[in-house]
């Protein structure tokens, strides 16, 4: 692992630069730089294309496996496939998240592609944090798609974070509920200077009493641009929410789709926008506590995405 | 020492609103401003806390001249402001709000402390986010801990604190008042229509059509407005002669 690989698991997985507990996969230039299995979670290589299988046991409760890719360099075209198998009644923390650095002009991208499958009555904590460092002009792509398939009475969080630095996004999001699933979607989003950021989710609810709670909130800034595409479909007795909330700076643009497709009297789906700049009583509030104009933005941009 | 001399303000398209207002708030003193509705209170605190500029007239703090001051540099010179209509944020939790405020990391106990004195169970909403999910009264009161927060400021200013607040969270603010004035020699300055906050004012100033009608100790001057012989309509409700 080398010297830009620690620095961006810092910042991408908390790695407090000792070693890792439990199980592991780190993805450092198209290739491996460490990996360890732990009794309950299996990581093998995929057969058929560049990736890892994660087979996570029943026995799995609380357990965390990290599989953070880094990218050190321009010029590299990463493309990984990463299933995620998660026994019936397996509880686990999977800490993900992507770096790219750059310090020349060539152009570097991560396209991570996630399957989970999980079990049911299993629970999953999806952590990423996604993170563009590095004086070079070459651009830092990174573009995850996740497909999710959701057993009986399961339940997954997914909390998703772009911090900066990331010159282009494409996130797709897919996913299916079966009866009683539950899935929770945090995704947080800041874009600056040319940076374009695009999230399409695609829930569907496929079994009765399955729900998603889906919020993103962003920030776009300089001359930055964001899609923000949501779509619902409930095709039993269900409940949907997605929320959107963007703030406007300089002149970032924002543009939000939710969408809802309801298949059944019984299905419950709502969808909330909301695009503005910051108001500006928020920022008097804050001023008359002593901030400076800008401290009192930054405090407001930190805590809408925090 | 806040003294306000000969204040004016128009609205933008020349109205003036506020008509010479003279007035000073002594060093741990408890000064309430009343009088009816639209007869520029308001306005006068914001011009107080720079968020609005007058079209004429000085403020000194402390004898120093802070007319020319941004609300930033009269936080920073030690000017505290509750606002009568709360502010909602998505994101900035209470605790968040109220270590901005103390300008420090504050410990569970403090910020229960806070929050205790404005009669909101800590607990229950240091972790909250201050936003549209807190009723009015929440709201209300979390502001005015934001206020009590401000462990440098001397001059704290509340626009109408017990508006939208329980009889019980008002009893617990009058006490934080009491306590204010005379435990750190703050100054204080309240824009009322409470006759219970009256009770413990030092000072009162009567407002009326952008104009101070009266001011006086205490005892000067609630006798009158509960007698209605202020010059101004009667803040209580009762039936005076009209001013304007």
């Amino acid at each position: 692992m080398n010297e830009i690989t620690g620095q961006l698991l810092k910042m991408v997985s908390d790695w407090d630069g000792g070693s890792f507990s439990g199980a592991y996969n780190i993805r450092e230039d198209s290739g491996c730089a460490g990996r360890q299995s732990s009794e309950n979670i299996r990581i093998e290589n995929k057969a058929d294309n560049p990736g890892i299988v994660i087979k996570i046991s029943a026995k799995a409760q609380k357990e965390t496996v990290y599989i953070p890719a880094c990218i050190t360099k321009g010029g590299v075209d990463d493309l990984v496939y990463n299933d995620f198998i998660v026994e019936d009644g397996a509880d686990v923390i999977i800490v993900a998240g992507c770096g790219v650095h750059s310090d020349d002009e060539e152009e570097s991208r991560h396209n991570g592609i996630h399957r989970f499958f999980i079990g049911k009555n299993a629970r999953v904590l999806y952590k990423e944090k996604h993170i563009g460092t590095g004086k070079g002009k070459g651009a830092k792509r990174i573009n995850p798609v996740t497909d999710v398939t959701m057993g009986e009475n399961s339940y997954m969080e997914m909390d998703t974070m772009q911090i900066s630095g990331v010159t282009s996004s494409d996130r797709s999001t897919s996913a299916r509920l079966g009866a009683g699933a539950k899935l929770v979607i945090r995704e947080r989003l800041l874009t600056d200077g040319n940076e374009t950021a695009k999230s399409v989710f695609d829930v569907t609810l496929d079994g009765d009493d399955s729900g998603v709670d889906l919020i993103s909130r962003s920030v776009a800034k300089g001359n930055s641009y964001q899609e923000y595409t949501s779509v619902i479909n409930g095709n039993c007795r269900c409940t949907g929410h997605s929320e959107c909330d963007a703030i406007l700076a300089d002149n970032g643009r924002v543009n939000a789709a939710p969408a809802l497709n309801a298949a059944s009297l019984d299905a419950s789906l709502i969808h909330e926008a909301a695009i503005g700049k910051i108001a500006g009583e928020q920022i008097t509030k804050l001023r008359t506590l002593g901030l400076t104009e800008e401290e009192a933005e930054r405090k407001i941009i930190e805590g809408f995405l925090k | 020492m806040l003294e306000l001399k000969d204040i004016r303000w128009c609205l933008p398209e020349g109205d003036e609103i506020l008509k010479g207002i003279s007035l000073a708030v002594p060093d741990g003193k408890l000064t309430v401003i009343t009088g009816p509705n639209g007869g520029g209170k308001t306005s006068l605190a914001k011009i107080i806390a720079g968020l609005y500029e007058p079209c004429g007239g000085k403020l000194f703090l402390d004898g120093e001249d802070i007319t020319e001051c941004n609300i930033t540099e009269r936080a920073k010179k030690g000017v505290a402001y509750a606002f009568q209509q709360p502010v909602r944020f998505k994101g900035l939790t209470v605790r968040d709000l109220l270590e901005l405020s103390a300008e420090e990391k504050l410990t569970e106990d403090k910020v229960c402390s806070l929050l205790g004195e404005v009669g909101l169970c800590a607990r229950e909403y240091m972790n909250r986010e201050a936003d549209s999910s807190l009723s009015g009264g929440e709201s209300k009161r979390i502001e005015i801990a934001t206020v009590l927060a401000r462990k440098n400021a001397q001059m704290l200013v509340f626009d109408e604190p017990e508006a939208g607040i329980d009889l019980w969270s008002f009893t617990n603010l009058i006490t934080a008042f009491e306590r204010l004035k005379s435990g750190h020699n703050r100054s204080l300055l309240v824009i009322s229509h409470q006759e219970r906050i009256m009770e413990i004012a030092d000072h009162i100033v009567v407002i009326a059509d952008g104009k101070v009608k009266s001011q006086g100790s205490r005892e000067e001057i609630l006798p009158e407005i509960l007698s209605g012989n202020t010059g101004a309509k009667c803040p209580l409700g009762k039936t005076v002669e009209e001013v304007c």
